[in-house]
Order: C-alpha cells, then structure tokens, then sequence
C-alpha cells in the first residue's frame, strides 16, 4: 500500500503529512544523545542532597584517581576562569558549580569527565563533600517572615524577596470595588509542576583549540539566543560558537533556559581539547532544571447588581526558588500575569505581584504556556465559576454576561493589551451544543436529587501569544522578532531556514504548507531547516506559542516578497508589465490571458538564467518580522465529572474543546497539538506535582512519583475549532500550542468543584487527587 | 564478559561489562539510537524494545540478559523499503509528534497486533499504557494502532511505494 495520496499543493488548510516522521518512525532520529563524537568523553554531576548547606570542602582525590577520570571540575575551579556564577533570563545571577554554600536540593556541586559515562557516574560517588546543614525554607510565605535565613547571601541580601510589581489602576479598581453589589474571593494555589519532556535535557560541547571553534549540540528551543548567551557568558567569539539544536524529544518550556551542565560541559571541552557529552537522567532533570507555576493567589471579583463583573484585583506571591530564572520577556516581572481580566470586559483590575527566594530549584518556566498566562487564566476561570456558585447562577450564562462582544475588537483591556480579535459568545455556543449542557444540567439535577456527584466544568480562556513587538518585548535585551530566510533553486525546489526551532509540533511540515501557499512552490519541494546558528538566520526560538505568530508571519512575509520578484521576472518573459502579472498556485499570466502561463519552476531558472537588465540574480531573500501586536487565541472547554461519593475517585466523562487559533494552516497538527495540551492540563489538573518536605527533600524526584497521565486514564478528547482570523497577522493565524494547557486545568477542577459546590465545598488545590477530594467530602458531611 | 545476540534478524557479539544495561548495549555497543532513555525506572517506555518477541523495557535489563536471545528494535520493524503496518499507520494518523517516544510505542504496538490482531480501544489503551508521551494525548496512536491492525494483512501482501516524505 503506498503512502496516502496527498493534494499536489499542500498549502493552508491542508492536512499534509508530516515530512519530519520518515526518520522517527524509522528510528532515525538525531536526538543529542545520538550525537557520538570521536575521542568524546562523559560527564556527570554530583548534586547537592541538602537544600540548604554550607559546604566547608569538597574532597576530589579518591574520583581522581579512578581510571578512566579525566578531570573533576569542582566551583573552585570555575571561579578561576571566572564561570562560577552566570546571569539569569531574569538579571538574576545562578550559580554553575555551587562554591559557597548550596541552595537547592540538586543543585550542582561538581562534575567528573570519564572515558565513559558508568566511569563518570562511579567518580561522582567518590566525592568527599564536607557540608554543614542549615535550615531550608520551602514556601514564600516562610521566605519572608522576618526570621527566615537568608537565601543569597552571595549578593548581600537582607531579606528573600526578589521582586514587586503592579499592573492595572489601583485606584479605578478600588473605586470599582467600593461601589460593587457583590465581591466574590477565591484563594488558590497553582502547585509546582514540571514540563518533563520525555527526552530530558543535555548537550555534546566541542571546542577545537586550535582553530577555536566551538561546536555546542543541545536541546535548545532558542539555539540562537543560547549562542548570543555563551559569548556573553563565557566570553567566546560569537562567530566561532556554532550552536546545533538537533532533534528534540519535547521541550514545552524546559529547554529555554541555559543550565549549568551545559556551561561545565563547555569549559571541560575547551579545557581538555576532546568533545564533552552531558546528558541528564530523569531525576536531574526533575530535581534541577526549569519547573513552571509555584504560584499562590487571591482573586477578588467585584460585581454589580446585574451580575456584571466590575472590578478584579489580585494578590500574589511567587516562589521562584534559589535563583529567579524565570525565562520571560525582561520587563515584566511575572510575565504576562496581567492577561488575567481574560474573555471578560472588567473596566477596572489591579494586579500585585511579589516573588521569593526559597531552597528549591529555579526555573520558573512557562510548562507549554506564554509566560504566566496558564496561572491567569487558571485564577480568572476559577475565579468566575466561584461567583456562578456563590450567586446561584449558570457558569455559562454569566460568562455569557461578561464576555468582551466580538464588535468591541480591537479591545484594550484594563490591564493594557489590546486584544487582535475574538469571538466568545460563538466559541461558547458551538461548546454547549456540542456538549448537550442543558440536557447535561437536568441530568445533573436529578442526580443531585439523588445524592449522586456529578459536576460540569466551564473554562472560557484567552491567552496571550507570540512576543513581541520587540520594542516592549525582550529576552535579555534580544528583540522578540523572528525570522526567515528563503531560497528557490534553478529547479524551484526550495529551501527555507527559520530562527525557530522545532520540538515536535511539525515545523518541516506546516512553514512548507505556508511558502506552498504563498509561493506555489509544492511543500514535498520546500526543504526546512532549523536549530543550526551557523546555517540559520537569526531568532529567539520556539516558546511561549510563538512559531506561527512571528516566525510563520516572517516565513509568509519574505514568499510574498520573493513573489514580487518572481511578477517581475514574469513581466520580463511576458514582455509585460508587472502591474499586469496575475499569480495563482504557482502560475503566472498576464492579465487577460490565462491561457499563457509560466509556472513558478520557469520563473525560479529564469532567475538564474534569463533576468530582465539590471536586476539581481537568483530568488531569495531573509526578512526579520517584528510583530506589530502580540495574537490571542481563545476556546471555550467543557468538562462532565462524576465523583465517587465513598472513595472520591473523580471520572472525567466528556471534555469538549473548542479552539479559535485564527486560520489553522495544518488542521491535523492543530488538532494533535490541543489533543497533547488537554493531556498536560489533565496531568497538572490531577496527578502532576513536584513538591518538598520540611527540610527541602523533593518530592517527585522520578516518574514513580511524579504521575504523568497514560493512556489508560487519558480522557477522550471531542474537539472543535471556530475561526476568527487575527487582523495583523499576515495569514490570520494565532498560534496554538499551549492553548490547551492554559485553558483546561480550570475546566477539570471547576467540574469537580461544581460536583462538590451543593455541599459548600469552593476550591481543592491541585492537582485534584482523590485523597483531597475526599477529604473535602468528609470536611463537608458528605462521606463518613 | 561475552555477549551474543541476534539483532533485528543478524547475529551480533560484543563485549560488555556485567553491569552494562540493556539499553546501553542496544544504544552504544550496537549503535541502535533508535531505542531511546527516558526516565531509567521503567515508568516510561522509552527504551521498550522486544526480546524473543515480548516487550520489556530495555533501561531495567542487563545486557548479559539478553544472551543468546532475540531482540527487535525499531530498526528492524521496516522490511528493507516497506514499513510495517504500525509504521505505516503512526504516519498517516499523526501518531507522533517529538518522535522520542514513537520507537518504544511502535515496539509495544507490533508486539500486540502479533498477540490480538484486532484489539479494542481499550485493549490498545491498556497495552500502551506502560509508555508514556508528552505530546500526542494518546487519541491518535490509538487511532493509529487500530489503523494498523485494519491494515496488517494488506501491508504484508503489497509492496510500497519509495518511503519518501509524506507528501507526494
């Protein structure tokens, strides 16, 4: 049987077969652990297993001498070369190899290099490392109080808190709340979780001393920026660091930052002259390297006598562990919190927003989200559902109430976004249909009647995606633009090379559906390459929803241009004006005679062979799109509970999703992208949690505690999609991504809340397990 | 000490520590990268592989356990240019995104559609669900493994086209 048959074209809307899957179904892949390098040699990391702990000497001598060690690189060392300590994406400071004291459970203490990775392994556990405990803190709220040790004495603080920052009119807000019929308040508190890609993070540094060449393979989202941040930290000639970002097993937010393995790595390679591969296992990887969320949060929602919302303000308090590396966009301390006004038209909000330091990992990353937005929409949609049950009314009509009109885009929300384009109320009526809710309420009814427990969840979330403009969006001063490069050869096969980077969402696939759509050019004849510095332009990578946003925008802008040039090549064979050339899926004709055409094949080799006088050879061209605005996706999630009244067991019945991601340029990715988003929400919404004991121990230090959903428990998704084009970007389209990830965690936890709110019972943290939620059913009288 | 095995149909013989895990053996002795490490507690099945046929997860075993038997990784599942079924259908379902998790899935796929040519939805739910993926949600490898089955006896029988990209 052959490969299906796909339309010749495959351009927008087409649910082309993705190119990437030839290598991976075949085992294929070049993941960085596939990278093997002659004369490569291992590393390890010995971690720290205190939270909190001076270390009074490290004792190398025994790893030493264990054949097959190379070296042993303790922080002492590194302090000589001036690498002990990098900068943060927050202007922060992290430690590489821990020198003073440690901060965190697993933090880095120091690395062996081997002729094999079990030799490596076996130094690390001959490493003397003389430690006095001292006392950890593992909560913000212990951070602050006024007796709690200090975390970074190395910067002479006197106190643990990193930051505070504001959003919105304080004034407007209380006025809004002094003059509200009803104000309705919810404390809760989004738990610490973990992105876990299945393939955790590592890298292969080579560098040449002789020709001072440094080759640095690793799992980057933003290989880019990570080259710029070398240079910048490690005081490389940028033109000599070619970093190679190869195929990735998952990133979802993990692989943005710059670890300490990686810059160990890169030292020992230039050090000892041989490649230097570094590979996590998955405890180091859970343990130490970018967790998302640790967010606790009051939302108070005031209203009037009609029930229209009137007025939001927040408090809230971040734990950013020992080190605030939160990867976000330099000016804005807790990212883009302030998305929290969300779908609703809320004339007035105040945020306030303080960080901690505590013993626990940093990271701070935004797990399959666009900088905070999943903790803003997870508070406003809870938030919402809290006011339904507090004022006895339906949870979709007053949303349905309160959303922003889709005549009122673009709209400034109180907060200071303006949002491209929506269509709430329409996302929300195809849910209900879909879903059945009213027949899904009676049924409810006459269960509660009967002393069952069944519960529907509404999330109707708005995410804000694909940073910049790059006047107020950067990443360590980076402007968040992107870019594309595009070149079509004699034969107008192509290829197109992206400042993005690809970890599975199918990038070979959908920006050749975009040149194919923009330039005729077939996408089986677009090549795409990406994740190479020295043979890609310039980009800061694939997070925080991004790709299609601005890269594909910067992919569609620069086939328009080479487009123009192929009219004018066209006009030239014609003997035509160019005002006159008319172009339709790869063909061009003068104006009246589409009888006579020229494909855009002809055009590509009369590029390199017949060009009118004057103009430039060849059919490329690079463009670098900076966004005039930044797109917001939204949907509307249904979900149907039912909970055991004895065990407090929860079954998910039915989750009904529907996404406006504007144009969808490959539906079937979309859909496998929400599909893979509703999973992560439903792991973080009742099984995912890295948490800590009194003493700073992690708990959830493996996938034996640290549940990930299977397929055995995965709900069955039923999704549907409605499409409000964004007016600014060049193909209408939003990015997807995370959507699902932001929008569903509220919609599991409100269903299961609206099983329990009969009995009073307002909020369960995550993740919902069905010990806390019978508890709270015990709590409420319900169960013995 | 000695280790002989034969691989994906070829009879191959290595040195290895006794120590040496399976996936080890598999990844760096025989080169076999498409068998990849997830997690080392055998949670995600990452590194699952088939050993005389069964599927076990290949970061939890000894090479020395491996000894004298038969072992089928994702490299061998392809008959020269024709894919197998499971192959196939992971293709044309979108059954994989990163692809890291897609070898073990597709090794535990084929071990079931020996066993149950036919499974059920829930029958493929719960055989997969010693592999964990980050991506997909699961609805479309299941998709794809029913595929897979519908398409068992057909694939064998044919011969396919040039395995190029999915676009033709």
């Amino acid at each position: 049987m052959a490969i299906a048959e796909q339309p010749a074209l495959g351009g927008i809307g087409e649910s082309v077969l993705r190119k990437e899957d030839a290598r991976f179904i075949r085992g294929h892949g070049n993941y960085v652990d596939d990278i093997v390098l002659p004369r490569m040699l291992h590393m390890a990391i010995l971690r720290s297993p205190y939270a909190h702990a001076r270390i009074r000497s490290i004792d190398t001598a025994a790893a030493e001498a264990l054949p097959g060690v190379v070296a042993v690189v303790t922080g002492a060392l590194l302090e000589q070369h001036k690498l002990a300590w990098m900068p943060t994406l927050s202007g922060d400071t992290q430690a590489v190899l821990a020198t003073d004291k440690v901060r965190f459970q697993g933090q880095e203490v120091a690395c062996v290099v081997a002729e094999s990775k079990y030799v490596a392994e076996d130094a690390v556990g001959l490493i003397d490392v003389d430690y006095e405990p001292l006392q950890a803190v593992v909560t913000p709220q212990q951070a602050l109080s006024p007796d709690a040790p200090i975390i970074r004495t190395d910067k002479d603080a006197t106190d643990n808190h990193i930051y505070h920052w504001e959003a919105g009119d304080k004034a407007a807000t209380e006025a809004a709340f002094a003059r509200a019929a009803r104000v309705v308040s919810l404390s809760t508190f989004y738990p610490r979780c973990h992105p876990a890609p299945l393939e955790t993070c590592g890298c292969v540094a080579d560098l040449d001393p002789i020709t001072g060449q440094a080759t640095i393979y690793m799992t980057s989202q933003a290989p880019h920026a990570h080259r710029t941040l070398f240079a910048l930290v490690a005081g490389l000639p940028e033109e000599k660091i070619r970093v190679i970002s190869p195929d990735i097993g998952g990133g979802f937010g993990n692989k943005v930052p710059i670890y300490p393995g990686y810059v160990v790595a890169t030292a020992a390679s230039l050090l000892l002259g041989r490649p230097v591969k570094w590979i996590e296992d998955r405890t180091e990887n859970l343990i130490s390297t970018g967790f998302a969320r640790d967010y606790h949060m009051t939302g108070e929602l005031a209203l009037d006598a009609d029930n229209r919302f009137i007025g939001l303000r927040v408090s809230l308090l971040s734990d950013n562990g020992a080190f605030f590396s939160d990867a976000q966009p330099s000016k804005f301390r807790a990212g883009l919190f302030h998305i929290v006004t969300g779908s609703y038209d809320i004339p007035a909000a105040h945020i306030v927003a303080d960080g901690a330091y505590t013993n626990k990992a940093p990271g701070g990353v935004a797990y399959r989200c666009s900088f905070r937005v999943t903790e803003a929409s997870y508070l406003i949609e809870r938030l919402v559902d809290t006011a339904a049950h507090e004022l006895g009314v339906d949870s979709a009509a007053l949303r349905m109430r309160n959303f922003i009109q889709p005549e009122a885009f673009p709209y400034r929300s109180a907060t200071g976004f303006e949002y491209d384009s929506g269509d709430y109320p329409r996302a929300m009526r195809v849910a209900l249909e879909a879903l059945g809710y009213d027949d899904l309420r009676r049924e409810q009814a006459e269960k509660r009647a009967r002393g069952e427990l069944m519960g529907i969840g509404v999330a109707s979330f708005t995410e804000v995606v694909g940073a910049g403009k790059g006047r107020d969006y950067d990443i360590v001063g980076l402007r968040m633009f992107d870019s594309a490069e595009l070149r079509v050869h004699p034969t107008g096969k192509a290829i197109l090379k992206l400042g993005v980077r690809s970890q599975g969402q199918g990038h070979e696939t959908t920006f050749a559906q975009i040149v194919a759509e923009e330039l005729g050019i077939p996408a089986a004849d677009v090549e795409v390459k990406e994740g190479d510095t020295d043979n890609t332009p310039y980009g800061l990578g694939t997070y925080a929803s991004r790709s299609t946003p601005v890269g594909g925008a910067a992919t569609a802008v620069i086939s328009r241009k080479l487009r123009d040039k192929a009219k004018q090549i066209a006009a030239h064979l014609f003997e035509a004006d160019a005002a006159d050339i008319e172009f339709e899926r790869g063909r061009f004709w003068v104006k009246g005679s589409p009888d006579q055409v020229k494909t855009i094949q002809e055009i590509a080799f009369a590029a390199y062979s017949n060009i009118p006088e004057g103009m430039e050879a060849g059919l490329e061209g690079v463009h670098y799109y900076d966004p005039p605005n930044m797109t917001f996706p939204f949907g509307t999630y249904l979900v149907v509970v039912e909970v055991d009244r004895g065990t407090g067991v929860v079954k998910v019945r039915r989750m009904v999703a529907v996404d406006d991601c504007g144009v969808r340029i490959n539906p079937m990715i979309v859909e496998g992208q929400i599909h893979g988003g509703l999973t992560e929400g439903f792991g973080i919404a009742f099984m995912e949690l890295i948490t800590f004991d009194p003493e700073g121990n992690c708990i959830g230090s493996t996938f034996m505690d640290y549940l990930l959903p299977t397929a055995w428990e995965t709900p069955r998704f039923e999704t549907l999609a409605t499409v409000t084009p964004s007016p600014h970007h060049p193909l209408g389209a939003k990015g997807v991504g995370e959507s699902a990830t932001v929008g569903s965690p509220a919609a599991y936890v409100n269903a299961v809340i609206d099983a329990l709110a009969p009995h009073g019972v307002r909020n369960i943290d995550m993740p919902v397990t069905s010990d806390k939620v019978w508890a709270a059913l015990r709590g409420a009288g319900v169960t013995e | 000490m000695n280790v002989n095995v034969t691989v994906n149909g070829a009879r191959r013989s290595a040195e290895a520590e006794p120590r040496t895990l399976l996936v080890d053996f598999i990844r760096t002795t025989l080169g076999l990268t498409g068998t990849h490490i997830g997690c080392d507690t055998s949670s995600c099945g990452a590194c699952t592989v088939l050993l005389d046929g069964r599927p076990v997860k290949s970061c939890t075993l000894l090479a020395a356990q491996a000894d004298g038997r038969n072992l089928s990784t994702v490299e061998g599942l392809a008959d020269g240019a024709t894919l197998h079924p499971v192959q196939e259908a992971f293709h044309t379902e979108h059954g994989l995104q990163c692809g890291f998790c897609t070898p073990g899935m597709m090794m535990v796929a084929a071990a079931l559609l020996e066993e149950n040519p036919n499974p059920s939805e829930e029958e493929v739910r719960w055989a997969i669900s010693g592999n964990i993926c980050r991506c997909t949600g699961y609805m479309n490898i299941v998709k794809a493994i029913r595929r897979a089955a519908e398409l068992g006896v057909e694939v064998h029988s044919e011969p396919v086209s040039a395995p190029a990209a999915g676009v033709a």
